[in-house]
């Protein structure tokens, strides 16, 4: 049997639009993971602290506020710090595209802008299965 | 001592969480952890917390978290949640209403699917109880799924079993059916703001007058509470802790606990057992075989059963 993959999905910072958050959660639990979501207005150590307590192999972040080449790359400096260093990371939401090569730079796996279908997120995940280990 | 035992026993998150992890998982080194870390638990206080969905379950929890971590309580919160049938995923939606005790290190929450069992908490919630006790967490709190009537295991893994109702489920004859209703150490009567609170309570007082006919002053208690409005939460600490003392003092947690065991014994027995059957099945192959022979009529049932079964037992005599 294939490994349960938990993924946590959190909206850092003060954006409150969550729609595409609860979006993708469902999506992904129609997909067979186990989605643990957080709401809305998350602090990096909270999803940090998070994320360690629930033991999840991925954490995706929705942002569409803008304010992501700040908040996205400490979520991930947080994970590391708190030893979540197999935790694969990744975003979507509004984000130009000038700002995704940064944002892969500092840690963040993948970028999934506004209209990406879900099988794409999905294709991602299952891409990283492999490197997942318990 | 396997290294994650130690470190478990040493209280570091990290190793808390990915020792539920591998329970969850079945990991090959689940039992040995499980049997090095036993000898430390039995400290903590098991808090079960049962009810409908959208009872408030949650809520309620967020706030007693509060009262807990004032009075210098460590808590664990193990957060169950329904897998769904259809794609084997889930959401675990609980500790939204928590998140705001995700920074204290002194507050462990963890979100379980219940993969497929059916009692109301998921096959790892036993297992991960034990690793938080030995942890040394003060007190661990198993949130249920939202249940209907029979969803009851929680009796089988709590010390106190906290049922929340709300009003609007329903009259007295309700109260009166077995299951769920059955299970309550204290009723919380959650959403009191609420106009029909107040019936529920007598609701829950007729059915209890019954039962306690003989003995009226050991009826449970019935605390009346609103999540929204912070209401009630000192109350139901302090009936939490009256009632605890009760059962200490009269022997009452002692035998529950014994009984939770008993149970967790046979449930293991059974569980084993029947695997070993699956794989016993599984190596024959025959069981195609039987299938033809029952379809075609040309055996019947509890023969080819009793046969079958006869024959493992023989087989695994002679090892």
């Amino acid at each position: 049997m294939k490994q349960k993959l938990r993924i946590l999905i959190s909206k850092p910072g003060l954006d409150g639009h969550d729609r595409g958050a609860k979006y993708i959660a469902r999506a992904l639990k129609d997909a067979g993971y186990e989605v643990i979501y957080t709401g809305i207005r998350q602090s990096p150590e909270a999803i940090a602290k998070t994320a360690i307590q629930e033991d999840v192999d991925f954490v995706g972040l929705s942002l569409l506020s803008g304010a992501h080449n700040e908040l996205f790359p400490e979520v991930v400096r947080t994970i590391r710090e708190a030893g979540g260093n197999n935790i694969v990371i990744f975003g979507g939401g509004v984000i130009p595209e000038d700002d995704i090569a940064d944002l892969q730079k500092n840690g963040i796996s993948a970028i999934f802008t506004t209209g990406t279908p879900v099988q794409t997120v999905i294709d991602f995940i299952e891409n990283q299965r492999e490197q997942i280990s318990h | 001592m396997i290294p994650l035992a130690e470190d478990v026993l040493a209280g570091q998150t990290r190793a808390i969480a990915r020792a539920i992890s591998r329970v969850e998982n079945g990991h090959p080194d689940k039992e040995a952890l499980i049997d090095a870390l036993y000898p430390h638990g039995g400290t903590s206080l098991i808090l079960g917390l049962t009810g409908p969905p959208g009872s408030g379950k949650s809520s309620l929890l967020d706030l007693l978290i509060d009262k807990e971590r004032s009075a210098g309580k460590s808590i664990a919160v193990i957060a169950v949640d329904p897998t769904s049938p259809f794609s084997g995923g889930a959401i675990l939606g609980d500790r939204l209403r928590m998140q705001k005790h995700a920074t204290d290190d002194h507050v462990f929450i963890r979100s379980m699917a219940s993969r497929g069992h059916l009692g109301g908490v998921a096959g790892a919630t036993s297992d991960a109880i034990k690793v938080l006790d030995a942890a040394g967490f003060d007190i661990i709190i198993i949130e249920t799924i939202g249940v209907g009537q029979t969803e009851i295991d929680i009796v089988e893994l709590s010390d106190i079993v906290m049922l929340v109702l709300v009003p609007g489920l329903g009259d007295e004859i309700q109260a009166l059916k077995a299951g769920v209703m059955e299970i309550g150490d204290i009723f919380i009567v959650n959403k009191s703001d609420r106009d029909d609170a107040d019936k529920v309570k007598a609701h829950i007082e007729y059915v209890l007058n019954f039962k306690y006919m003989e003995k009226p002053d050991q009826k449970n208690p019935i605390v009346m509470t609103s999540a929204v409005k912070q209401d009630g939460i000192n109350t139901l600490r302090d009936t939490i802790q009256t009632y605890y003392q009760t059962i200490l003092n009269n022997g009452m947690l002692e035998q529950k606990r014994k009984q939770r065991i008993k149970a967790e014994i046979k449930n293991l027995i059974t569980a084993k057992i029947k695997s070993k059957v699956e794989a016993f099945l599984h190596d024959q192959g025959s069981i195609e075989a039987m299938v033809d022979g029952l379809y075609e009529k040309k055996r019947s049932p509890y023969a080819i059963i009793n046969e079958k079964l006869n024959r493992f037992l023989q087989e695994k005599q002679s090892i």
